[in-house]
């Protein structure tokens, strides 16, 4: 969009979304870790869908699989489902509350996490442990500091204050 | 759709070509996935990839490990700063402790052997801190933190945990001096432990070594015999050791034998000497003991005999013990070329007291030249 006057801004949100991701955790806290990458992404394909569509969201997928190690195409995949909902709901997501957005973002890593179960289910992979499915609640409750941080970024409030 | 979202027919063109791409993508990735999860050169490829993506796998554990090692360095620091401290506290304590240790396992060992000394003649005698040393060719002697006040006369022998040290020659109410036997005109009469040979031993004013001169060389002496006091003369007890003789030769007449004694007494060792309480009775000291230099009457009645020949030849054997032949108060001509005859020069400057009065198989010492220490000299 127009308001976007920060090109670094991109690249450098999505490479902070996958070392964030390869942060080393605790095993205890390793299933409960944010999808850092689908929100970092999500909020990139609210605010400049111009740029970042779904080729974006399957290039940075691939990206990921090639650094988590997961099957290369998984989160390609995973994204890009995301990314189409996103788009389909944008207008009206781009309006709503930090509530019920952060809401909306909770359901969309919870289809995530269904599409990454199916996928591991239909290839006989070993299901994720249960906590696996706490991890969108997280993310929902990080959304709002995660876009609040992205807007700060992208505009350049930090320079301003 | 809600009918207000758009027109329908711009909302559909957008909404065919994204489901298209949507499509398109899906099954590009569900190919990948299939491959990948095949394991065929998708996954090789991949393989040579990951290499590309090592540097943000190490970013990612940066965090991690710079944390890892913070804390690790903080908590090493603290440590080591916790017990260096500690250790080096423990090392000043033991440090001390061990001097202490030290100075204790000496002074045990020394008070052992004093005790010993005092215990094996079941002896009265009293422990007498040596105020100073004084040892040089001319003067041995110590003096004694003890004094009259502490039952000490003049006559007693002092002995340490070695053996026989010397005898007191002159008290005050708090302080006694000691000549030593190693003084030049000091002579103690001793015996061979071995055999009861009896000698007299003479000062040399060094603290390693007495003299014996004049041996008779039928006598039965040898190198490594152990000489005690004898007891004669009444005015050391007899059977404290002496000395070891370390070496026996012919003196310049051929006719007798001289020897050096290694004192068995530690001269130049040891803060405290035992003194001797009983002792011959004062009277007879002030009789007959010449010896001491502080004893007026003595210096000015005792003159050594002179034999001049007798000395230097060293083979005078019988001479009168108390021979007053000489001139009174004349110092002996043969003063400065003493030593060289028969180990003369340290002869008592009076005639021979009756500590030093030797038996009389081997009698030569009242015989000898006169050489006054330099102190009686001056005080003349």
């Amino acid at each position: 969009m127009s308001r976007s006057n920060a090109y670094w801004a991109l690249p450098v949100s999505l490479l902070a979304a996958l070392v964030l991701g390869l942060l080393p955790l605790p095993v205890m806290l390793q299933p409960l870790r944010p999808y850092w990458l689908a929100l970092v992404l999500a909020y990139w394909l609210i605010e400049d869908p111009d740029r970042v569509g779904l080729g974006v969201a399957f290039i940075v997928g691939l990206l990921a699989d090639l650094t988590f190690g997961t099957l290369f195409g998984e989160q390609a995949l995973r994204l890009v489902v995301m990314a189409f909902i996103l788009q389909r709901f944008r207008a009206r997501l781009r309006f709503f509350p930090m509530s019920q957005q952060a809401l909306a973002i909770g359901g969309l890593l919870l289809n995530d996490r269904i599409v990454s179960w199916v996928i591991h289910f239909v290839l006989g992979e070993p299901s994720p442990p249960h906590a696996f499915w706490l991890a969108p609640l997280l993310g929902m409750l990080l959304w709002p500091l995660v876009f609040v941080a992205m807007d700060a970024m992208r505009l350049g409030q930090w320079k301003r204050r | 759709v809600p009918p207000y979202a758009g027109p329908p027919t711009a909302a559909r063109t957008g909404e065919v070509a994204g489901t298209l791409r949507l499509l398109a993508y899906l099954a590009l990735s569900v190919v990948l996935i299939v491959l990948d999860h095949r394991g065929g050169w998708l996954s090789q490829a991949r393989k040579q990839v990951a290499v590309m993506v090592q540097p943000l796998w190490m970013l990612a554990g940066l965090p991690g490990r710079i944390a890892e090692r913070i804390s690790d360095d903080a908590g090493t620091l603290g440590q080591l700063t916790v017990e260096n401290r500690r250790l080096r506290e423990e090392l000043l304590l033991n440090q001390a402790r061990m001097a202490r240790l030290q100075t204790l396992a000496a002074d045990n060992a020394r008070l052992r052997g004093l005790l010993d000394a005092a215990g094996r003649g079941n002896l009265d005698v009293m422990l007498a801190p040596v105020l100073d040393i004084d040892l040089d060719p001319t003067r041995q002697r110590l003096v004694l933190d003890a004094g009259s006040r502490d039952r000490v006369q003049v006559g007693q022998s002092v002995i340490d945990a070695g053996g026989l040290l010397g005898q007191i020659i002159g008290i005050t109410p708090m302080h006694a001096s000691v000549l030593l036997i190693t003084d030049p005109s000091h002579a103690v009469p001793v015996a061979i432990a071995r055999n009861g040979v009896r000698l007299v031993a003479y000062g040399e004013g060094r603290s390693d070594v007495l003299r014996l001169s004049s041996v008779p060389l039928s006598s039965d002496v040898k190198v490594g015999d152990v000489l005690v006091t004898s007891g004669l003369g009444g005015r050391f007890p007899a059977g404290f050791p002496v000395g070891t003789i370390t070496r026996l030769h012919p003196d310049d007449s051929r006719a007798f034998l001289e020897g050096d004694v290694k004192p068995a007494a530690q001269f130049d060792r040891g803060r405290e000497v035992l003194v001797l309480l009983t002792a011959p009775a004062p009277m007879e000291v002030a009789q007959f003991d010449s010896r001491q230099p502080a004893d007026e009457a003595a210096g000015a009645t005792a003159t050594a005999p002179v034999d001049a020949a007798a000395a230097g030849t060293g083979a005078t054997p019988v001479s009168p013990a108390t021979s007053p032949a000489a001139a009174p108060g004349k110092p002996s001509p043969p003063k400065p070329a003493a030593p060289a005859p028969a180990g003369v020069p340290k002869a008592p400057v009076r005639n021979a007291p009756p500590a030093t009065q030797p038996p009389a198989t081997t009698n030569t010492q009242p015989a000898q030249p006169t050489t006054p220490p330099p102190n009686d000299e001056a005080r003349r």
